[in-house]
């Protein structure tokens, strides 16, 4: 048999023969083991996720979507999701990560909103050394932007790291977000009668048994089990979509991604407690040969399952006709809640659809990881000079300027983008009048050495991006990636990020409104680190565009700077020392230093404000001197912190921003600080060409010219070589 | 008056067009798909940018040979204003309507940025409220931008006042530094540059002004 191997453990076979009473047939058992996939039915994680709340003010949900919805005010609403192509990418990174847009851009179409923006989060091993990686990253990007352009969706932000745990591997990470009217929503619902539709790409055998690849660890190259993408089938779907919508057409929806019809029958069979006779004859296949199980399996892309009525079929046939995608009617809704799939009369599975897409969850032990107590323990020496240090750093592949990937991704088409990417966040106009607000991180390293804090401070970091434009964030989306959960110390650090991130979301009180769990990340050389992504969305009543800083602007910088060099760039990329102390979160003064920016900037107080995070107050004060390219003359004995020289130039402690201050606003922005009892320092002035950071009594002297020809150049240099 | 944007399968900046010449400058617009005829009043007509074809065989290639093209090159005779952006102008050059050829970006990617332009030729519908040696700040977006004639073309251009744009700087390896290029008559233009994506000061950077001058010349054609 040609078709994938099945993947249904042998427990999980009784479990399935129990549930419907009889010896499951051959298409049965195909279609059970693609659904219950560690990918498509989160087995492992599904119980634990409830951690994380999901409701509040601005939540929609509504049954069947894929993706999360949020209302954005008068009417409009803002759709969101997170998808991970990272198994595809780790074997043909351009194809993997090209079809991991198209995925979750059909989520979003799914509810009925066009995708107006994409954000992707990059992870591979170590470029500067590994000709691979950098074959892998520079694959993705290329993947990325291939796709993306050629829609028309801009691809608005994101994130790239490297670190050798990403070795032979790769993460690819896309988020994206729709906007709508709120009548415009698809609201799922079918009757008996009402026809299934299978719209756009022909089915072939290309990602047979991807969602069983994606479950299992990085072994062998399964190329066929990689999809094929291609951008301008999924546009002409998009445009489809949305008129069919625009006409009414559209009573149910759901896009075919990991598991293909397998998954998108038995799910929104399930969620709209209706059943599903469908014949796999009429599928549009790419080849004639296809057998029933490659056919209900394959996950070939661009493909839309739409239910529609009786009366509506022949307008929806008249727009693909218009857009010439392929369109056939494949089954028809039941009212016995079964999935039954035949070929012509001959039916091949009679099965309970909320059997197939309900695998029974799993509670796998968990355990701390020994690798915690046996962490590097080394503490680097204190030097006089640091100028040689931040030189390093700044052309790291780390921190390097990011331009090289955002140029080659058309972040203006459509026209909403008014804070374009480089900066913490990126900003999109609405249509209402309103702003929104995107970001994306993550921070493995951090991760690695303290999972629950780790999973905390990227999310706080990823608010903080948010708070630096002007927005508040509004909800969150997660994308939870790690190793086997079969191994009790990886599903500890899955559990413990759980709990950092659900501790932080309740205390801010963002919902989470949607997300993601991608487990059996891992090569023959062992599991990724920990890397939980978060993408937050945020809204602005008011547009804050940063000013160019000038001659005489005053640095505030904001929050308490601590001995905690654990996973910093410092520790990881100068010493290479894995261990120390993480950064840790306390909630309320996040809250507090949140609101009082917030408010700064509400107040038109500041020119600019920019987030501190990796490299620390040195990087980031370089940052912000690199892109107005102007210098400094900055002493950080006066800022907020108790630590030894080298943490206060370098260390990652979270909830710090840094103010660029007129001074003639500069009273007014201390005293609110001094209200709301927020640290704060005076760190000093932004003037002349060269960048000079003082601390306890050693000196950081660099021409901004020079560092920022090292930072921009960077990370092209070392792609190409 | 009347504009028609054409929209071809695969292309993605109609809808930006469409905002800026109805909502920014007020003017009647109609969309055109490939396979119809183009109405007869239309007082101009945009190509928009995008990847007509998934830009498949060559940017432009298969557009050019779509039904409504033979239209385009009837009014082109008729003397209406034609503009092409991005793609729009990848399609007006394969269907033989502009000289030249536009080939992969020397960076062999896509390149999205803002540059600054340089008006050469203010005697065309969407240039006549520049001055010549006017600069505009302006966006660009394509993999396949790079402006290719052979030398004897670019001679007969010059002498045909043909080059409507430069780029003030070297961007993509273009002939000339050439940003965009008119036929004889002057009333089809091609530009690789977006200026539906710099004229509203909430999406320019560099404030806006200049860049719209494009679209108040084909305001004051009508006028």
């Amino acid at each position: 048999m040609r078709c994938c191997k099945l993947s249904l453990e042998p427990g999980e076979l009784e479990n399935l023969k129990s549930r419907i009473g009889r010896m499951p047939t051959r298409t049965e058992m195909h279609i059970v083991a693609a659904e219950w996939s560690e990918h498509c039915s989160y087995k492992s994680s599904k119980m634990h996720l409830k951690k994380l709340p999901m409701k509040g003010p601005l939540v929609i949900s509504e049954k069947g979507y894929d993706s999360g919805v949020l209302d954005a005010g008068n009417g409009y609403v803002i759709t969101a999701h997170i998808e991970s192509h990272n198994h595809p990418s780790a074997v043909e990174p351009y194809g993997g990560a090209a079809t991991g847009v198209g995925g979750v851009i059909r989520d979003i179409l799914s509810a009925g909103t066009r995708p107006i923006a994409i954000l992707d989060g990059l992870r591979f091993g170590d470029i500067s050394t590994d000709m691979h990686s950098r074959w892998l990253f520079k694959s993705a990007v290329s993947g990325i932007a291939d796709y993306g352009n050629c829609l028309g969706i801009p691809t608005v932000g994101g994130e790239v790291e490297f670190d050798e745990c990403y070795q032979n591997y790769a993460l690819v990470d896309v988020a994206a977000v729709g906007f709508g009217k709120r009548a415009d929503l698809v609201r799922n619902h079918a009757q008996k009668g009402d026809l299934v539709v299978l719209l756009g790409g022909m089915t072939g055998r290309d990602g047979i048994g991807g969602s069983q690849f994606a479950s299992d660890s990085l072994e062998s190259e399964n190329r066929s089990a990689v999809q094929i993408p291609d951008p301008f089938i999924e546009k002409l779907i998009i445009e489809a979509v949305i008129e069919a919508r625009r006409q009414n057409l559209i009573h149910a929806m759901k896009d075919l991604g990991g598991g293909g019809l397998s998954c998108a029958i038995s799910e929104t069979a399930d969620a709209l407690e209706i059943g599903m006779d469908v014949d796999v004859k009429m599928v549009h296949t790419r080849e004639q040969d296809m057998n029933p199980e490659e056919i209900m399996t394959s996950e070939s892309q661009e493909r839309m399952l739409i239910i529609t009525g009786q009366p509506e079929l022949e307008l929806l046939q008249n727009i693909c006709k218009k857009f010439r995608i392929s369109c056939s009617v494949i089954g028809h809704v039941t009212a016995d809640r079964q999935m039954r799939i035949r070929r012509g009369q001959e039916i091949l599975a009679d099965i309970p659809a909320g059997v197939v897409a309900n695998a029974s969850l799993l509670d796998l032990p968990s355990k701390r990881p020994q690798y915690l107590d046996e962490m590097d323990k080394r503490v680097p020496e204190q030097i006089n000079n640091y100028t040689e240090i931040l030189e390093r750093l700044l052309t790291s592949p780390n921190i390097a300027s990011r331009a090289w990937v955002y140029n080659q991704y058309d972040h203006e088409v459509g026209i909403r983008t008014v804070v374009r990417p480089g900066l913490d966040a990126s900003v999109l106009r609405l249509d209402n009048g309103r702003y929104l607000a995107l970001t994306i991180d993550a921070n493995p390293k951090h991760c690695h050495v303290n999972p629950r804090q780790g999973a905390a401070g990227c999310f706080e970091e990823a608010c903080r991006n948010i708070v630096c434009v002007g927005a508040r964030p509004a909800g969150m989306l997660d994308h939870l990636q790690f190793g086997s959960p079969e191994n009790p110390e990886i599903f500890w650090t899955f559990l413990e990020s759980l709990e950092g991130l659900a501790e932080y979301a309740k205390i801010l009180e963002i919902p989470c409104i949607g997300g993601k769990v991608s487990l059996y990340n891992e090569t023959p050389a062992g599991p990724i680190k920990p890397t939980p992504m978060i993408a937050i969305l945020g809204l602005a009543d008011k547009l804050f565009v940063a000013q160019k800083t000038s001659e005489g602007d005053s640095l505030i910088v904001l929050g308490d700077t601590k001995n905690e060099m654990g996973g910093s760039e410092y520790y990881e990329y100068i010493h290479k020392i894995t261990g120390g102390t993480c950064p840790a979160v306390d909630s309320a003064t996040s809250k507090k230093n949140m609101n009082a920016v917030l408010d700064i900037i509400d107040g038109g107080l500041v020119k600019s404000v920019h987030d501190c995070s990796k490299g620390g107050l040195a990087v980031a004060i370089s940052e912000l001197c690199m892109t107005s390219g102007i210098g400094c003359s900055t002493n950080l004995d006066d800022t907020p912190g108790d630590a030894p020289l080298d943490a206060m130039l370098f260390s990652e402690s979270h909830s710090r921003y840094l103010l660029v201050v007129e001074p003639k606003n500069k009273d007014a922005i201390i005293s609110l600080l001094k209200e709301r009892r927020v640290f704060f320092g005076d760190a000093g002035r932004f003037g002349g060409k060269k960048m000079r950071i003082e601390c306890k009594g050693s000196m950081i002297d660099l021409s901004v010219d020079k560092a920022q020809k090292g930072w921009s150049s960077s990370l092209g240099r070392l792609v190409h070589g | 008056m009347r504009v028609g944007i054409v929209v071809f399968p695969g292309s993605n900046c109609d809808r930006d067009m469409y905002h800026v010449l109805a909502d920014v400058f007020g003017l009647e617009v109609t969309y055109c798909w490939h396979e119809h005829n183009l109405p007869d009043d239309l007082d101009g007509i945009v190509l928009p940018g995008g990847f007509s074809y998934g830009d498949r065989l060559r940017a432009g290639a298969i557009a050019a040979r779509s039904p409504v093209i033979a239209d385009v090159k009837k009014m082109a005779q008729r003397s209406v204003p034609i503009l092409g952006v991005c793609n729009g102008f990848q399609i007006l050059v394969e269907a033989g309507l502009l000289p030249g050829a536009l080939l992969k970006n020397d960076s062999l990617s896509f390149m999205c940025g803002w540059t600054e332009l340089i008006v050469n030729s203010s005697r065309t519908p969407f240039t006549s409220k520049f001055s010549k040696g006017q600069r505009v700040p302006i966006p660009v977006a394509n993999s396949e931008g790079r402006y290719y004639a052979d030398a004897d073309t670019l001679k007969e251009m010059e002498r045909n006042d043909q080059i409507v744009f430069r780029y003030g700087d070297h961007v993509n390896g273009s002939s000339d530094k050439i940003a965009g290029v008119c036929n004889v008559e002057g009333n089809v233009v091609g530009m690789m540059p977006h200026p539906e994506r710099a004229a509203e000061p909430e999406i320019n950077p560099a404030g806006t002004g200049t860049t719209s001058l494009i679209f108040e010349s084909l305001c004051g054609v009508a006028s």
